[in-house]
């Protein structure tokens, strides 16, 4: 306890106060914290968008939006929720919660760290920004296919330099936590010792590292394209926006386990802490990671089976992405018996945990079923896609971030979220999530397309269901910032273990974490 | 605190490296292009610029498709069409038809013609030997010029196929002027 009581008196801030504390920060929980509510922004942001879309296909017709509107809301509610909110969420918990579980004191470039964060807000500007320029935002998709891409207005313009800047700033937080893992560890902390968020972050970093440069390349393509002369897409010169799907999706699959991996991480913490056990199969769980991130990058193509790819290409990418599915399966059945015979409690992430398990793997297994080229090609931009994505993004990496948050909460603020608040988010969550995204499952096996402001009257009531649906999601996720300010302002303070079965170097340092921590490195036993 | 430099060098390395890995992949997004290039070129997929070779030179007269043909052009001041709207032919056997195409501004313009067909799977059966769109096609100014088209149906064509449509439309090559300017008209419209 000696070497805690001096780091606690020295608590307070050095340096510059008010705002330009925050702006000069190169303290990873500072910037952590700012990565944090960056990204909590954009989640309203893009549910604001997104709820408008549900208003308007509440009855078929034309009520709220114009077309063209619409196709902007639903191309940035895209691009704002997983360029905007999920990926920066995680880089902020790698951010708060890397260094206190390595035992690290800071990230290895602090300074480096401070320009990563900086960059977003600048990006997010432009992005949103693009809305209010002639011609209004991007209205391509979140894919930004070629040749829409090609001819859109300038609004098109500042979102590829958003997506440039987003991708500076990813690939700066990839590297800082590569090295910082690599290098920083306390002593005894071997890799195979590493806790499985840390695990499951440096190899999401790598994938990093390997494809937001080459989402990078294919906008910059895309830009040539629309002002230098090139034709890299465009059929006119002899070039193929087929190809921009190759290289966008060579980007995109590795994208979204970008997405899901550090979710991955962050559920392997939190249920050993209530099945109070350690995490079966550790190992494997490590292999699994890996072995999802290297097949990640070899089954792009199945995001476009119809385009008329040969049937071995089909074949071979149907079954590289079935290939995928098993070390998913490993995980999932990891966390089952992880809980198997524990002595299991439901405290609000614990919650969130389970429930992540339950409904990420039905978004699982209709990836599945999207992956059968045959069947694909009837659901290929339906509806049923749309609920495939959503399972996992939002009922994975979204469901796992807020288990992330309010088990690490304590930590961050010394007081324990409120049980009752907490309970009611989730269990208001998980039901009007799936009263949004289920009826989306049969709208797309009966055929609605994706993306369209107006429909055939047959879809009429599941669309009713989905926007009643959205709109209690929508506003249950206000319930999230009642608990983060009440925990932040007060509540039951949080032992240096807040958890009664949390293990790890993060629970021996007091609650809340105080500004500096680990100056001198911890042995990990 | 005792050995703070090694391990700062340490991580300056790793970070160099990790920094010339991220630049690397850039390029390897561009490299993607060739790559692909030729994977098209090697499997046959995607070859609309060159000549088609036939095999099988037996004609079937038991058939007879009904081959429509269609012209576009994309923001392009052309005038272009095809001088017979829909021929009758056996499959295997030789035809030829003509396109005219009419420069309508008062300077030189390249297009390119890009064909596509309806069904989309008639096209592997659809052979064409001879064709404007294997290359650029330069105008001069208010120049007007007739193209033909020879191609061949593959006798193998799936039998429920009666009727295809060959459809070109032509896009301007590399110039960015036209794309520009209706643009331009759009946002002016626009405001
Ligand atoms: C068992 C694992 C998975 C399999 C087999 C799988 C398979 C597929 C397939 C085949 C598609 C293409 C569907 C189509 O466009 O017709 C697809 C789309 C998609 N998947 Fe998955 N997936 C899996 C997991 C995930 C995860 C974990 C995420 C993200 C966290 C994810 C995010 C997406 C997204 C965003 C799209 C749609 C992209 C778009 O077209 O806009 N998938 N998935
Ligand atoms: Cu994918």
């Amino acid at each position: 306890m000696a070497a805690v009581m001096p780091d606690h008196l020295h608590d307070a801030h050095h340096g510059p106060t008010g705002l330009m504390r925050w702006i000069t920060t190169t303290n990873h929980k500072d910037i952590g914290t700012m990565y944090l509510i960056f990204s909590f922004i954009m989640f309203l942001s893009g549910g604001v968008m997104a709820l408008t879309i549900r208003a308007e296909l509440f009855q078929p017709g034309l009520q709220v939006v114009q077309p063209e509107f619409f196709n902007q809301l639903t191309t940035m509610h895209g691009l704002v929720m997983v360029f905007g909110a999920i990926m920066p969420a995680f880089v902020g918990f790698a951010n708060w919660q890397i260094p206190l579980m390595i035992g690290a004191s800071d990230m290895a470039f602090a300074r480096m760290n401070n320009w990563s964060f900086w960059l977003l807000p600048v990006a997010a500007v432009l992005l949103i920004g693009s809305f209010f320029v002639p011609g209004g935002a991007t209205a391509a998709g979140w894919t930004l296919y070629a040749p829409l891409s090609v001819q859109m207005g300038m609004g098109m313009d500042m979102a590829i330099f958003a997506i440039h800047i987003m991708g500076v700033s990813s690939i700066m937080g990839a590297i800082n936590i590569v090295v910082t893992i690599l290098n920083m560890r306390a002593p005894g902390m071997t890799m195979m010792k590493m806790p499985l968020f840390c695990w499951t972050w440096l190899i999401t970093a790598y994938l990093l590292i390997a494809v937001m440069p080459v989402l990078a390349g294919a906008v910059t393509m895309v830009l040539t394209d629309r002002h230098f002369g090139t034709s890299f897409f465009s059929a006119a010169g002899g070039g193929d926006p087929v190809m921009y799907q190759h290289i966008f999706w060579f980007f995109g699959h590795p994208e979204v386990y970008i997405m899901i991996l550090p979710a991955f991480g962050i559920v392997s913490q939190i249920i050993p802490t209530f099945a109070r056990k350690p995490l079966f199969g550790y190992a494997s769980m490590v292999y699994a990671t890996s072995s999802i991130a290297i097949l990640s990058f070899s089954v792009w193509a199945h995001h476009m089976f119809t385009t008329g790819m040969p049937a071995v290409g089909q074949l071979f990418f149907m079954y590289a992405t079935m290939l995928i599915a098993v070390p998913t399966g490993v995980k999932v059945f990891n966390w089952i018996a992880t809980m198997w015979r524990g002595s299991l409690t439901f405290e609000t992430p614990m919650l969130w945990a389970v429930g992540f398990i339950f409904v990420f793997t039905m978004g699982g297994f209709t990836g599945l079923i999207c992956a059968i080229a045959p069947i694909d090609i009837q659901v290929q931009d339906t509806y049923y896609v749309v609920a495939h994505f959503h399972y996992v993004l939002v009922a994975g990496s979204l469901f796992a971030l807020f288990a992330g948050a309010y088990y690490w909460l304590p930590k961050w603020t010394g007081h324990m979220p409120d049980e009752r608040i907490g309970k009611l988010h989730f269990w208001c969550s998980i039901v009007f999530f799936n009263i949004t995204f289920f009826p989306m499952h049969f709208l797309g096996l009966a055929g609605m397309p994706r993306r369209i402001p107006d429909y055939a009257l047959q879809f009429a009531d599941f669309n009713m269901m989905a926007s009643i649906g959205a709109f209690g999601f929508g506003l249950s996720q206000l319930i999230f910032l009642v608990a983060v300010v009440k925990c932040v302002r007060g509540g039951e303070k949080a032992a240096a273990r807040s958890w009664e079965g949390a293990e790890g170097l993060e629970w021996t340092v007091p609650s809340p974490a105080p500004h500096h921590t680990f100056e001198e490195a911890p042995v990990f036993k | 605190m005792s050995h703070p430099t090694p391990v700062a060098a340490e991580n300056r390395r790793l970070l160099v490296r990790l920094g010339i890995a991220a630049v690397v992949m850039f390029g390897f997004g561009f490299l993607l292009v060739p790559f692909y290039e030729k994977i098209c070129e090697v499997t046959g997929i995607n070859n609309l610029l060159k000549p088609d070779t036939v095999a099988n030179t037996q004609v079937d007269i038991t058939r007879t498709i009904t081959v429509q043909f269609d012209a576009n052009t994309h923001d392009l001041p052309w005038r272009f069409r095809p001088l017979q709207t829909h021929v009758k032919v056996h499959p295997g056997e030789l035809v030829t038809v003509v396109y005219e195409v009419s420069n309508t501004r008062n300077e030189p313009v390249t297009g390119q013609a890009v064909p596509s067909y309806g069904p989309q799977l008639a096209g592997q059966f659809f052979r064409k030997l001879e064709c404007f769109c294997f290359s650029k096609q330069t105008l001069a100014a208010g120049e007007k010029r007739t193209m033909p088209v020879a191609f061949v149906v593959d006798p193998a064509l799936p039998a429920d196929v009666t009727t295809i449509t060959l459809s070109y439309t032509f896009f301007e090559v590399a110039g960015r002027r036209i794309a520009d300017d209706a643009a331009g008209r759009r946002a002016g419209a626009a405001s």
